[in-house]
């Protein structure tokens, strides 16, 4: 899922500090999962905004609403009678949240309170791994399941560079080398031999923005035209 | 064909030897020229270096035509990481049309090694689909995307290999990937074991490979103890055994440098013998001005004529 972290506290009040009355938005799918903007996240972050903004004499207010989920319309209709109330909205959805929202109430100014970092996986309770860059062109079945785009840092499609050391990425940081751990999964698969064809250019399918039409519903679409 | 001396010398049979040139970090002309001078006769390519360990310096082809004006061949070396193949396929035509005839088609260090740590990795395409889109540029005359080269660029395409990596067993598995997708030679990695040199080109020699290709040798000498630790604790990819270590800690330390040179001659001569090596590729990093000596102690001159 979507994995999202709360931006610096400073960073979140300087945004919101010439607005009066401020609503925060949480959302119930993946940033309440990876507990960076569900409802609990929201009520603690507005606690700290109220305090610090009344701390500094600030007339500004920040409020809390969360919405089952931010990327999809059906789950705003609630909203539209609470929002008139505002003349600032925050928002701790991933980036398709906040812009659902700006998109739905344009007059109003809206902030991210978070930052979208990634698909990830969960490892530990607030711990999450990045897995997917959402490429479009999936090649895990021929990397083993290892995705050489997120995990390799060079992104590399034809096996681990030369700077691999003793299986950990060049850049260091304890990453280890995605490639080699594609080399040794294949190898205990007896499919090196996926990997000794070359794979040529990708074809970049996330260069613009991508509109997806499942193959079941395009005609239904396709009718209304 | 390419009119690359450097071709024609490993085509010919005979010992190649190549150098390397690091640009400057400015737009110092005197300074490329300086470090041209001392290589003028003793090598028969000079790799000049693509942003090497991702800092900015003077762009490779840039260099490398001053290079050209000093009377080097160059080996423009170009990395994955600054260029998407738009620009790739732009400069190799760029590069070819100022009579650039090599190149070096290489991942790049990584950007988090250099002074723009932050900067966006491109890696469009990686080191073995560069090789492959230049082969294609030349043998086909088509761009990567399809379309017919008004003059394709005759490149003379050169790859790296690092046999030290790993996993070992997959090393030899790259370098036929690089044959394949059409690397004419390879300069590989500072070479210091030399054993696991001997069991590469062995695994290389008994694949048919070194039929393929031409396998340049990469020699560094070692300036001191301290860079030879260095090399070992720091630097991505290398090995360095003990035995080179105690072999410069056995000598006074104003000795050292001698004795890394001494140590690179003894792989030199080696690498003459050795078959399934083609020529050897002098990395004397920032020790432009000792090639000369390097090159006599080694025995590789003079440099052939072709």
């Amino acid at each position: 899922m979507v994995k999202a972290k709360k931006k610096p506290f400073e960073e979140i009040k300087q945004a919101i500090e010439g607005y009066t009355r401020v609503l925060n938005i949480g959302c119930g799918g993946c940033v309440s999962v990876c507990l960076a903007g569900g409802q609990k996240e929201v009520n603690l972050l507005n606690l700290q905004l109220n305090a610090a903004l009344s701390g500094e004499n600030k007339a500004t207010r920040v409020d809390s609403f969360t919405v089952e989920r931010q990327c999809n319309e059906a789950f705003l209709t609630d909203l539209d009678k609470v929002v008139p109330r505002y003349d600032g909205l925050m928002s701790m959805a991933c980036g398709a949240g906040v812009q659902l929202m700006a998109e739905r109430y344009p007059d109003k100014p809206i902030f991210p309170a978070v930052n979208t970092i990634a698909i990830g996986v969960d490892r530990q309770i607030g711990i999450y791994e990045e897995r997917c860059r959402a490429c479009g062109e999936c090649v895990l079945g021929y990397t083993g399941g290892i995705c050489p785009i997120s995990r390799c840092a060079k992104g590399l499609f034809n096996g681990p560079c030369g700077g691999t050391n003793n299986g950990i990425c060049e850049i260091g940081n304890e990453i280890p080398c995605a490639w080699q751990d594609i080399y040794e999964r294949l190898k205990a698969q007896n499919r090196v031999a996926d990997i000794l064809k070359i794979k040529t250019a990708m074809q970049w399918q996330n260069q613009t923005r991508r509109m997806i039409v499942q193959d079941e519903y395009a005609a239904r679409y396709e009718d209304k035209k | 064909m390419s009119d690359s001396r450097l071709a024609k010398i490993l085509k010919s049979g005979q010992f190649a030897f190549t150098g390397e040139l690091g640009p400057p970090r400015g737009s110092n002309v005197g300074a490329v020229r300086e470090k041209a001078k001392p290589l003028i006769g003793m090598v028969d390519s000079v790799n000049i270096t693509d942003n090497q360990t991702a800092m900015v310096r003077m762009s490779s082809w840039a260099a490398a035509l001053i290079a050209i004006q000093e009377g080097l061949e160059p080996n423009y070396q170009m990395v994955c990481r600054d260029r998407n193949r738009l620009a790739m396929q732009a400069d190799v035509l760029g590069a070819y049309a100022h009579g650039i005839v090599n190149m070096l088609c290489l991942s790049g260090d990584h950007q988090q090694f250099g002074d723009h740590p932050n900067a966006k990795g491109v890696y469009d395409i990686d080191s073995i689909q560069l090789i492959d889109m230049v082969r294609k540029m030349r043998d086909e005359g088509l761009f990567l995307g399809g379309a017919k080269i008004d003059e394709p660029p005759q490149m003379f395409i050169g790859a790296a290999a690092n046999p030290f990596a790993e996993p070992f067993e997959w090393r030899v598995h790259r370098l036929a990937k690089k044959i394949e997708a059409g690397a004419d030679f390879i300069q590989t990695q500072c070479i210091y074991n030399m054993d696991k040199m001997r069991a590469w080109v062995r695994q290389a020699n008994d694949m048919g490979l070194t039929e393929k290709v031409y396998i340049l040798a990469g020699v560094t000498p070692m300036k001191s103890l301290g860079m030879a630790r260095y090399m070992k604790a720091k630097v991505p990819g290398m090995d360095v055994p003990d035995e080179i270590i105690k072999r410069l800690q056995g000598v006074d330390k104003k000795k050292q440098a001698d004795e890394g040179i001494k140590i690179a001659c003894e792989q030199i001569e080696e690498f003459k013998e050795m078959q399934g090596v083609a020529g050897v590729h002098l990395m004397a990093i920032e020790w432009e001005h000792r090639v000369p000596e390097i090159a006599e102690l080694a025995g590789v001159l003079p440099r052939p004529e072709v």
